[in-house]
């Protein structure tokens, strides 16, 4: 869709100035009148995201789009990502240090009483293309592909959306397809599902690399309801299957009295799931200021339902500037299988894991976003804290696990910078 | 598994909501003014939809539903 108003090209204006330095009018008036149509919209945003006492990750992310002399559009993005940081191992907190190797030999050590953790360093890049064409007056079908790596993972994924206009234009039906194929590689050799880590050789080194399949099916219908509203309903089906266990999570293994710890278990996730989305979103504008509300659905086959709903009020400042503040609010049930430790003489149970994610839990964000122009182009910035929280002090929790936190609660601290322009 | 009586209540949502299409306000092409504006997209922002989404998904056990692709991640 075309923009109403587009930031001035900085190429352009560039191009004009050199070459007026270089004294070639002729030139210069020719670059000068170059259309938005050979431009690249750029837009460009650096996030830094900060756990109190967990990770931190610097994000800065490209996107460039330009539509090319057959009317198509091409959208390329680049993405580094750069994490830093202890997340929870799994394991719970007991009274005594805790310490653990990992299967490449790191070390980590938890004092008495707090939460263990995996100390962690990765980078990810990740480069995705997009390719929107028109196959007639009323269809457009957009094909991309993505690829993203770290040390220990890659992902390779291929997916391709078509749309069709109807009712005169108010309406259009989309349906999408993708597929994922991911590689877990881990240094050191594949931990084998729910062994011991006093195991004698806890960990596969004879395969290359463990595999995960995903394929994804989109239906969703956007429709104009007045001059100033619009909605959108997606449904989304994604099946995943192959190896689904986090290799750096383990349970405790405690003593079903006194709850304390005598050994540690690799968590085992089932190899399939199958997941629904519902997403529902919608925008009015008033005068000038525009609401955006949000809602999605979450249910899969591991017993996970999550609600979703989001809010964002666009004020109009007057000049280009506006205040955008945001309110998010998330709520899942836990993983059927999901549970704080395994209990000593217990029957091992099919699938455990105790990666708080999977269990219950709510989140809160809010935050507000300020734009502006800025040197020819849009300039934002946004500041936002997220809160997630879980039952401290659940019902399974057994002798000195009552003690402690078994949900410590998560704030994350989030400030991103945007700015887009054309060149 | 029964997709089916998953996949009922979303299609025939759908449907509902397309055939209602019909009956909704015409907007004409040259009323279309406010809806053609940037801040009128259903993804404003895509760089800050991009984060967020990629965010949400290292921290929760939801995912997804805005649309389709994109690549993985370890981070979940």
């Amino acid at each position: 869709m075309q923009l109403k108003k587009q930031p001035t090209s900085i190429r352009a204006a560039l191009a004009a100035a050199t070459c007026t330095l270089l004294a070639q009018p002729l030139v210069a008036a020719a670059q000068g009148s170059s259309t938005d149509e050979d431009d690249w919209d750029v837009q460009s945003g650096l996030l830094f995201y900060d756990e109190t006492d967990r990770i931190q990750v610097i994000e800065p992310v490209i996107t460039a789009s330009k539509t090319l002399e057959n009317g198509d559009l091409l959208t390329l993005r680049g993405v580094i990502d750069t994490i830093t940081g202890a997340s929870p191992n799994g394991a719970t907190p007991t009274d005594t240090a805790q310490t653990f190797t990992s299967p490449s030999g790191d070390i980590d050590t938890t004092a008495a009483g707090e939460t263990p953790m995996r100390s962690t360093q990765d980078m990810r890049r990740a480069f995705d293309a997009e390719w929107e064409m028109e196959l007639s007056r009323m269809v457009r079908n957009t094909l991309s592909g993505s690829i993203s790596n770290e040390e220990d993972f890659l992902s390779l994924s291929i997916a391709d959306t078509v749309k069709l206009d109807l009712n005169k234009r108010h309406t259009t039906l989309a349906a999408g397809f993708a597929m994922t194929m991911d590689t877990i590689s881990v240094e050191g050799g594949t931990p084998i599902e729910l062994e011991l880590l006093s195991a004698p050789a806890p960990v596969s080194t004879d395969d290359d690399g463990m595999h995960k399949n995903s394929v994804e099916l989109l239906l969703g219908v956007t429709q104009i309801i007045d001059r100033k509203t619009l909605t959108q309903l997606n449904y989304s089906v994604s099946h995943s299957s192959g190896y689904l266990t986090d290799p750096y999570k383990f349970l405790s293994v405690i003593e079903p009295v006194t709850g304390n710890t005598l050994d540690y278990r690799y968590e085992k996730r089932p190899d399939s799931r199958t997941s629904h989305i519902l997403n529902w979103r919608l925008n009015h504008q008033f005068n000038e200021d525009v609401i955006y509300l949000g809602y999605r659905y979450f249910m899969d086959d591991w017993g996970i339902n999550a609600h979703t709903a989001d809010i964002k009020y666009r004020s109009e400042l007057g000049n280009g500037r506006y205040l955008q503040p945001h309110l998010r609010f998330y709520q899942q049930t836990a993983a059927d299988f999901f549970r704080h430790s395994l209990v000593e003489g217990d029957p091992l149970p099919t699938h455990a894991s105790s990666d708080l994610r999977l269990g219950e839990m709510t989140g809160r964000t809010i935050g507000v976003k300020f734009g502006m122009p800025l040197a020819g182009g849009d300039f934002t910035v946004r500041i936002e804290q997220m809160v997630q929280e879980g039952e401290s002090s659940p019902a399974d929790a057994i002798g000195i696990q009552q003690n402690y936190d078994l949900y410590p609660t998560l704030t994350a601290n989030i400030i991103q910078f945007g700015y887009r322009f054309l060149f | 598994m029964k997709i089916e009586r998953y996949l009922k209540a979303p299609l025939c949502a759908l449907l509902l909501l397309t055939l209602g299409g019909c009956g909704l306000n015409e907007v004409k092409p040259w009323d279309r003014d406010l809806l053609a504006q940037e801040k009128m997209q259903l993804i404003v922002d895509p760089v800050e939809n991009y984060l967020d989404e990629h965010t949400y998904f290292s921290k929760e056990a939801a995912f997804g539903g805005q649309g389709i692709g994109g690549g993985g991640c370890g981070c979940n």
